[in-house]
C-alpha cells in the first residue's frame, strides 16, 4: 500500500514537472526478449516502459518488437519501424552487433537513436553522427576502470571476452589503464556455454588474476564453471558479468568480486532511491544496470520533449544534448561525441538477507570521457 | 604448453562429446527407426534443465532433480509424439520441419510464461563437488569426469538394449522395414511412442546434467541441437555408433580448436591479432570438418541406409 502510495505520488510529481508535448512521439524499441540474452533485454524494456508510464505522457506510443539477439532480425524490424511505423525515435538495442548493424543506417534515414547499452568505439570515433547518442557509455568505459583499478593490486591478468565488437573494446579499454602484464588473452565465440578449455589455459597461465567481460548467460556459465574448478587465481571484470539478472542464478559463487560500473542501486541520490523504489514496487525484483540506463534514456526523450517538437530535429537534437534530465547516475552530461561523460566506480558482489547485489566500495575515474571523442568531427 | 594441460584439454573435449552424443543419440534413434526430423529436441534438453532445477531447489537434492528431469523429458517425449508427431510420419520433411519448429515456439513461450526469462539456479551436488588429480601434475573436475563416465554408461547401455533386447530387435527392425514389422504384428505405434520417450530421456538427462555447469534458461537447447545435428550428419543418419563417433570428433575437434589455434597463430600475428583471428577460426572448425567429411563420405562415417 504504501508503495503504491509512493509509486502515485512519484508519477504526479513527475507529471507536474514538464508540460505534456501535445503531438503524439512514436519511440522504436528494438530490444533482445527471447533467448540467451532476454533478461537484458527485459530488464531494458520494463524500466523505459515504467519510466514513460510514470511520466504520465499520454502522447508517447511504444513499438516494442525483439531482435532475438539477431543482427539480421534487428535490420528488418529497424526498416519497419522507420518506412510503416514512421518512429520519431528509436532506442532498445542492447548488443554492440547488432547496434552495428542497425544504427548507422538508421541515423543516416534522420531518425534520431537514443542508446541505452551498446556503445560500440566504431561509432563513438569518426563514425560519429548528429542523430546517434549514447546514453549509457563507450565500450570501453567500464573496462577502462578496472583496468585502472587493477593496478593497485595485481602484475600479471589473464582476460578472456567474446568475439563481438564491444569484446574487442573491453580488451582494448582494459588494456588501455591497465600497466601490468598480460598473461593471456582469450576471445570466446558469442553465446558459447561451456568454458572448461579457457579456464584450463588460465590455470596453466601463471597469472595472478583473471579479467572477463561475459554478459548475460555466458557469464552465469563461466562464474559458475569457475567456482567448481578450483582456480583460485582472484577473478574481476565489468558491470555486465555481475549484473543484477545474473546473480541469483550464480549464487554465492560471485561473492565478495569487484567489477566497475556507473551505478549500482545504493548511489546515492534523489532520482535513484525514486528508480530503485519504482522498479521495486512494479516488478518485484531489484533493477539492473541495464534498466537503470534505460530509465535514463526515457528521462533524457522526456526532458528534451518538454522543451522541443520532436518534429523539429535540430531543436530536438539540442534539446537532448542538454542532457537536462535527473539522471539515477547523479552527474550526467554529453561530451563533443553525444556520449556520456560520467563517474565510474567500483562495485562489490555482497549479500542483503537472501539477495545478492552490488555495493559501492571505491571511485576508479570521476568526469571520464571516452578516448574517441578527438577523432569525432561533427 | 605442459602435459597436465594437453590432457586436461583432451578430458574437457571428450566431456563436451559424451554431452553431445546424448542428445544425438534420442536424435539419430528417431530419425532412424520414425524417420522424422524432430528440431524440437533441442526444447526436451531444456525441459530437462528446467525440470532439475526446479525439483532440485525444492526438495535440496540434485539426484532427485536428475530423476525428475527423465521422467519430465520423457513424459513431455511422449505426449508430443502422441499428440503432434504422429500425425507427422507420412508427411515430408518440411512439414516435419515446420511443424517441430512450431513446437520449439511453443515450449519456449510456454516456458517463458511459467517460469521468467531469468536463469534459474542449478548447482553440481555436493558429492561431485572438488577435483581429481590427473598424471602430470594437473587436476580435473569431478563433476566433468562423471558426466564422460554417464555417457560412456549410456553408449554401453544404447549398445546391448539395441543388440540384445528384444526391443532393440523391434527397433533395428523398424529400422530396415516399418511396413513388415507392422505386418508382422508388433504394434508399431507404441513402438514409435517408446523409441520418443527414450530419446526425449536422454536429451532431459543432457540438459539436466549440463544445465549444473552453465545456466538454465530458455532457449538453451538450440545451440546444442545445432551442434548435435552436425554431428549426426558425420556420424551418419540413423546410426549410433556414427553418432558416439562424431559427438567424441566434435568436442575434441572444437575444444582443441579453441585452445591449439590462437596459440598456433602466435607465431605469425601478434598476440592480440592471434587472439582475435584464431578464435573466429576455431568456431568455424566444426563445420569445416563437417565439410570435409561430406566431400569424401557424403552419407557420413557410419551410414546406416548404405
Amino acid at each position: 500500500m504504501k508503495n503504491a502510495l509512493a509509486t502515485g505520488l512519484l508519477g504526479l510529481s513527475l507529471m507536474a514537472a514538464g508540460p505534456a508535448a501535445a503531438e503524439p512521439v512514436k519511440i522504436g524499441v528494438i530490444t533482445t526478449l527471447s533467448g540467451g540474452g532476454a533478461g537484458l533485454g527485459i530488464d531494458m524494456r520494463d524500466a523505459f516502459t515504467l519510466a514513460i508510464e510514470q511520466s504520465g505522457n499520454k502522447d508517447i506510443e511504444l513499438v516494442i518488437e525483439d531482435d532475438a539477439r539477431k543482427p539480421e532480425l534487428a535490420v528488418q524490424i529497424a526498416q519497419k519501424m522507420i518506412q510503416s511505423d514512421k518512429v520519431d525515435l528509436m532506442t532498445g538495442i542492447i548488443w554492440s552487433n547488432l547496434a552495428m548493424a542497425v544504427v548507422p543506417n538508421a541515423v543516416a534515414q534522420d531518425v534520431i537513436y537514443l542508446s541505452p547499452n551498446a556503445g560500440p568505439s566504431a561509432l563513438a570515433g569518426p563514425n560519429c553522427h548528429p542523430n546517434y547518442f549514447n546514453v549509457a557509455y563507450q565500450n570501453d568505459n567500464f573496462h577502462e576502470a578496472m583496468g585502472q583499478y587493477a593496478n593497485q593490486d595485481y602484475k600479471k591478468t589473464f582476460i578472456l571476452a567474446p568475439n563481438y565488437p564491444a569484446g574487442k573494446d573491453s580488451l582494448t579499454g582494459f588494456k588501455r589503464f591497465y600497466k601490468g602484464e598480460i598473461a593471456g588473452e582469450v576471445y570466446t565465440k558469442v553465446g558459447q556455454t561451456d568454458y572448461a578449455a579457457e579456464i584450463a589455459q588460465i590455470r596453466a597461465s601463471g597469472a595472478d588474476s583473471v579479467f572477463f567481460f561475459l554478459p548475460g548467460g555466458m557469464g552465469i556459465a563461466f562464474l559458475k564453471q569457475y567456482a567448481q574448478s578450483g582456480v583460485d587465481i582472484p577473478i574481476m571484470g565489468p558491470a555486465f558479468s555481475f549484473s543484477q539478472d545474473i546473480l541469483p542464478a550464480v549464487g554465492d559463487a560471485a561473492l565478495g568480486i569487484r567489477n566497475s560500473a556507473t551505478w549500482a542501486k545504493d548511489l546515492d541520490n534523489e532520482a535513484n532511491h525514486k528508480f530503485v523504489e519504482a522498479f521495486q514496487a512494479k516488478y518485484g525484483r531489484l533493477p539492473s544496470v541495464y534498466a537503470a540506463q534505460s530509465w535514463d534514456t526515457a528521462n533524457l526523450i522526456l526532458s528534451a520533449l518538454s522543451k522541443a517538437s520532436v518534429k523539429d530535429k535540430e531543436a530536438f537534437r539540442a534539446a537532448l544534448k542538454e542532457a537536462d534530465f535527473e539522471s539515477v547516475r547523479g552527474k550526467f552530461s554529453f561530451n563533443t561525441n553525444n556520449h556520456p561523460i560520467q563517474d565510474i566506480y567500483i562495485r562489490e558482489v555482497v549479500k542483503e538477507g537472501d539477495v545478492l547485489t552490488n555495493r559501492i566500495v571505491a571511485k576508479a575515474f570521476t568526469d571520464h570521457k571516452d578516448a574517441y571523442a578527438q577523432q569525432c568531427n561533427m | 604448453m605442459s602435459i597436465a594441460l594437453l590432457i586436461e584439454q583432451l578430458l574437457n573435449g571428450l566431456q563436451l562429446g559424451v554431452m553431445l552424443f546424448l542428445m544425438a543419440a534420442g536424435l539419430t534413434l528417431i530419425f532412424g527407426v520414425m524417420g522424422l526430423i524432430n528440431l524440437a529436441h533441442g526444447s526436451l534438453y531444456m525441459i530437462g534443465a528446467f525440470a532439475c532445477a526446479i525439483v532440485a531447489t525444492a526438495t535440496g537434492s540434485f539426484w532427485i532433480g536428475l530423476a525428475a528431469s527423465l521422467a519430465a523429458a520423457a513424459a513431455a517425449g511422449a505426449i508430443m509424439e502422441i499428440t503432434v508427431i504422429r500425425r507427422l510420419y507420412e508427411r515430408d520433411h518440411l512439414d516435419q520441419v515446420l511443424a517441430t519448429f512450431a513446437l520449439i515456439l511453443i515450449f519456449s513461450e510456454g516456458t517463458r510464461w511459467l517460469f521468467g526469462s531469468f536463469p534459474l539456479y542449478l548447482d553440481i551436488p555436493p558429492a561431485l563437488q572438488g577435483a581429481v588429480p590427473l598424471p602430470g601434475g594437473g587436476q580435473y573436475q569431478l563433476y566433468r569426469l562423471a558426466i564422460i563416465g554417464v555417457g560412456v554408461a549410456v553408449a554401453v547401455g544404447l549398445y546391448l538394449l539395441i543388440a540384445r533386447t528384444r526391443l532393440g530387435m523391434r527397433i533395428r527392425a523398424g529400422e530396415s522395414d516399418r511396413e513388415m514389422i507392422a505386418a508382422l504384428g508388433v504394434d508399431i505405434s507404441t513402438l514409435y511412442t517408446v523409441v520418443f520417450a527414450l530419446g526425449a530421456a536422454l536429451a532431459g538427462l543432457a540438459g539436466a546434467l549440463v544445465g549444473a555447469l552453465q545456466s538454465v534458461q530458455v532457449g538453451m537447447g538450440e545451440p546444442v541441437l545445432i551442434l548435435a545435428f552436425v554431428v549426426i550428419v558425420i556420424g551418419g543418419i540413423g546410426s549410433i555408433k556414427g553418432a558416439l563417433f562424431g559427438a567424441v570428433l566434435v568436442g575434441v575437434v572444437d575444444t582443441m580448436g579453441r585452445f591449439l589455434l590462437p596459440q598456433a597463430l602466435t607465431l605469425m600475428l601478434a598476440p592480440s591479432q592471434a587472439a582475435l583471428v584464431g578464435g573466429a577460426l576455431a568456431s568455424m572448425l566444426i563445420y569445416i570438418v563437417m565439410a570435409l567429411i561430406l566431400a569424401f563420405r557424403p552419407s557420413g562415417l557410419f551410414s546406416a541406409q548404405s
